[in-house]
């Protein structure tokens, strides 16, 4: 990435980082009092702690440089609150596009500069890059909260139909056979 | 000297924001989205119960079926429970608005929908309450906070009334002690007047007024499961435990809920039980009558609950047992604990429960005269009455959830904790403000442990997993401990969204793969048929 982009990023990853909070939780119009954004504790607000470590952890990754790969676990820990709390998916995942903005207007007049303007393009393209994941773990989770409550009715008639001899487990040496062959 | 006082900068001050809500709590009708709500009580369970208005119907329609007139039942039952409960008076009355409770739900903590704090979850019914029984709300109405009754209102309550676990978190911060699951029981009361409960409710009711227990168990499922479970203690130990049922003159009756006879993790605990008292030699039975700890009643009416509870002391006389005790459960110990013996005691006929291995007196029991396995376990711990081999727990690193209802609702805080630290080498306390009195709610208690609101319970279990993984980040923990069957119902799933690879346990299972039984072979796997750490079995 440009250097120069890259310094000016360095420099404003605060202000982005506190802009795309905000950003993100007013998708959340009923709380009136703040809550998310103003209490601290982690344990207390899990939803803000989770947000404000998440964005900080992902904007470190995609300021450096790396393989946004390595902030994936951040992006994981975002989606997996926003895909069970009513969104629609566009809602539930606007938030990774509207970093765009963001950094647009951070850049400011700088913007105007050819040697910027192709930096951001590229960085743009991260983020891109980026959404497409996070739409992968977004239906991931979704499908998971069907698989649980299949999961769920096993664990409460698996005992059953096994004792009715309707279900059986493989014995464990059947597997063993198999793998020697 | 005074200390200074900091004022703000004037940047600060202009930082303001005047945003309102689009419309007021009041003009905010409730949208039933599916995955966030449990479906509606069956025709036939309020058959069973003898419940108004039985019918099919589903939240998702326009139409809920509500019988004419229902405002004036609704008015009346409001009216009826004021002259009869001065708590319910009470808390309509003096509540403050401090904000204390509201951002102490975990329902509220991981939506921001007001609807879920403490206090506007109260203000819902409040409301109607000024409108119609106080003076301020009849003459100045909206200015006095007063609304009217009408459909939208009742749905309102029927979403957000079934959104409350009854966990009473709320209540430890309340300054004036308001209970808010007492407030929630009152509208849930009020709701089975029109034929508003869930299916998740009334099913394991009505099964219970039927079968004796939730699951709809019949004697021969009970037996069966339970020798089933005798069956696989022997593969594991070598040792055939021997169970007895409805046998008179024991000195002990056990109750359970029946979740622990089926479906997983529960059966481990059961198992555990099973093993444990044979290895006491203890002189107990178990009752196919009375085969439910649970009481799904409580989260229908205190009328519901009281029928459902009567077995217990029933059995416990017609069989000639000196005491009860009783598994682990959630909600089941606060009925036991603070209903029981209001509805049907005294049990006169039944003593003081006394430890017949320790000697100890249970004196917190002296007028319900049934005991917590806890207290019982604890209590055979400090006394070193078990021979135990913590090591073989050795590949567990377990943090414990306190279940709302023992821990809040009867002070079994340290109990499991000492049961816990003997039977395990590796245990680690989660945060201080999501333990003990105030530990955070599986999300799923008080009958919301339904399938169909998998996304809802995510949901309300977020503070709680959010503790967990914490733990597990900090310490590789991998087991979540309990003391509740629901918990152990629910929690899988909870742990299988937040903290993969974080299992659930009862307490006694813990015990059970501890516990050294006099003659028995030399185990290589756990209660679950998996392989003992070090010790071969199938590796």
């Amino acid at each position: 990435m440009d250097i120069k982009f890259n310094e000016i990023l360095k420099e404003k990853k605060s202000d982005i980082s506190k802009r795309w909070l905000e950003v993100i939780l007013a998708s959340y119009p009923n709380d009136k009092s703040g809550f998310l954004m103003n209490q601290q504790d982690r344990f207390a607000n899990p939803i803000g702690y989770t947000f404000s470590t998440g964005i900080d952890g992902i904007l470190e990754v995609l300021v450096k440089g790396e393989d946004f790969s390595e902030s994936i676990s951040f992006l994981e820990d975002i989606i997996k609150v926003r895909a069970i709390q009513d969104f629609s998916p566009a809602k539930a995942m606007a938030f990774i596009f509207q970093l765009k903005t963001i950094v647009r207007e951070a850049l400011g007049k700088d913007i105007g500069q050819s040697q910027i303007n192709l930096a951001l393009l590229e960085f743009e393209s991260k983020i891109d890059d980026l959404a497409l994941t996070a739409f992968d773990i977004y239906v991931k989770c979704r499908e998971q909260i069907y698989e649980l409550r299949t999961d769920e009715l096993k664990r409460m008639t698996f005992t059953l139909l096994k004792k009715a001899n309707l279900m059986s487990e493989i014995p464990v040496q059947e597997f063993e056979h198999k793998d020697q062959k | 000297m005074a200390p200074k006082v900091k004022l703000p900068k004037p940047g600060e001050l202009s930082k303001i924001d005047f945003k309102t809500p689009a419309t007021d709590w009041m003009d905010t009708p409730v949208e039933f989205k599916p995955g966030t709500y449990c479906w509606g009580a069956k025709e036939k369970d309020l058959l069973t119960l003898g419940l108004p208005n039985p019918r099919q119907w589903s939240p998702a329609d326009e139409d809920w079926k509500i019988p004419e007139g229902w405002e004036s039942t609704i008015l009346d039952g409001i009216a009826e429970r004021l002259s009869k409960y001065r708590s319910f008076k009470i808390f309509m009355d003096i509540c403050v608005r401090c904000g204390a409770c509201a951002d102490k739900c975990h329902f509220y903590i991981a939506t921001g929908d007001p609807k879920n704090m403490p206090v506007l979850r109260a203000e819902l019914l409040r409301s109607v309450y000024k409108k119609y029984f106080t003076k301020s709300g009849k003459f100045l109405g909206r200015l006095a906070g007063a609304r009217e009754l009408n459909m939208d209102v009742l749905k309102e309550w029927w979403s957000y009334f079934f959104q409350c676990t009854e966990c009473r978190r709320c209540s430890v911060f309340c300054p004036y002690g308001i209970d808010q699951a007492e407030v929630t029981i009152i509208g849930r009361e009020l709701l089975n007047l029109v034929g508003l409960n869930i299916d998740w409710i009334a099913g394991p009711a009505a099964a219970c007024y039927m079968k004796g227990n939730h699951l709809g168990l019949e004697p021969h499922a009970i037996t069966g499961n339970i020798e089933s479970m005798v069956d696989d203690i022997e593969d594991i130990t070598g040792i055939r435990v021997n169970p007895t049922f409805n046998r008179k003159g024991a000195e002990i009756m056990f109750v359970t809920p029946s979740g622990d006879l089926l479906g997983e993790p529960g059966v481990y605990t059961c198992m555990g039980y099973l093993m444990m008292f044979h290895e006491l030699g203890l002189d107990y039975t178990w009752s196919t009558y009375a085969s439910e700890g649970g009481n799904f009643g409580f989260f229908t009416s205190n009328e519901t609950a009281k029928r459902l509870n009567y077995k217990i002391y029933a059995e416990a006389k017609r069989l000639g047992v000196k005491y009860i005790i009783g598994g682990e459960c959630g909600h089941m110990w606060r009925v036991l604990n603070q209903y029981m013996d209001t509805w049907h005691g005294p049990a006169d006929f039944l003593e003081v429960p006394v430890s017949p291995i320790t000697g100890t007196v249970f004196e917190n029991a002296k007028s319900t005269k049934m005991i917590h396995i806890s207290e019982f376990t604890a209590d055979l711990i400090k006394h070193n009455k078990l021979n135990l081999d913590p090591t073989r727990n050795d590949h567990l690193k377990v943090t414990f959830h306190d279940s709302c209802n023992p821990s809040r609702g009867m002070g079994l805080l340290d109990e499991p904790r000492e049961i816990i630290k003997a039977v395990c080498n590796n245990f680690y306390e989660m945060p201080e403000n999501t333990i003990r009195e105030k530990t955070f709610c599986c999300g799923s208690g008080s009958g919301l442990n339904a399938s169909e609101n998998m996304e809802q319970r995510m949901r309300g279990g977020f503070p709680r997993a959010n503790a967990v993984k914490y733990v597990k980040e900090k310490h590789g923990v991998n087991m979540l401990a309990n003391i509740c069957a629901v918990d152990r119902a629910a929690l899988p799933a909870l742990m299988d969204y937040w903290n993969p690879g974080v299992g659930v346990t009862g307490v006694t299972e813990l015990v059970a793969n501890a516990l050294v039984m006099k003659g028995e072979k030399e185990r290589t796997t756990n209660l679950r048929f998996e392989d003992l750490p070090g010790k071969g079995g199938n590796e």
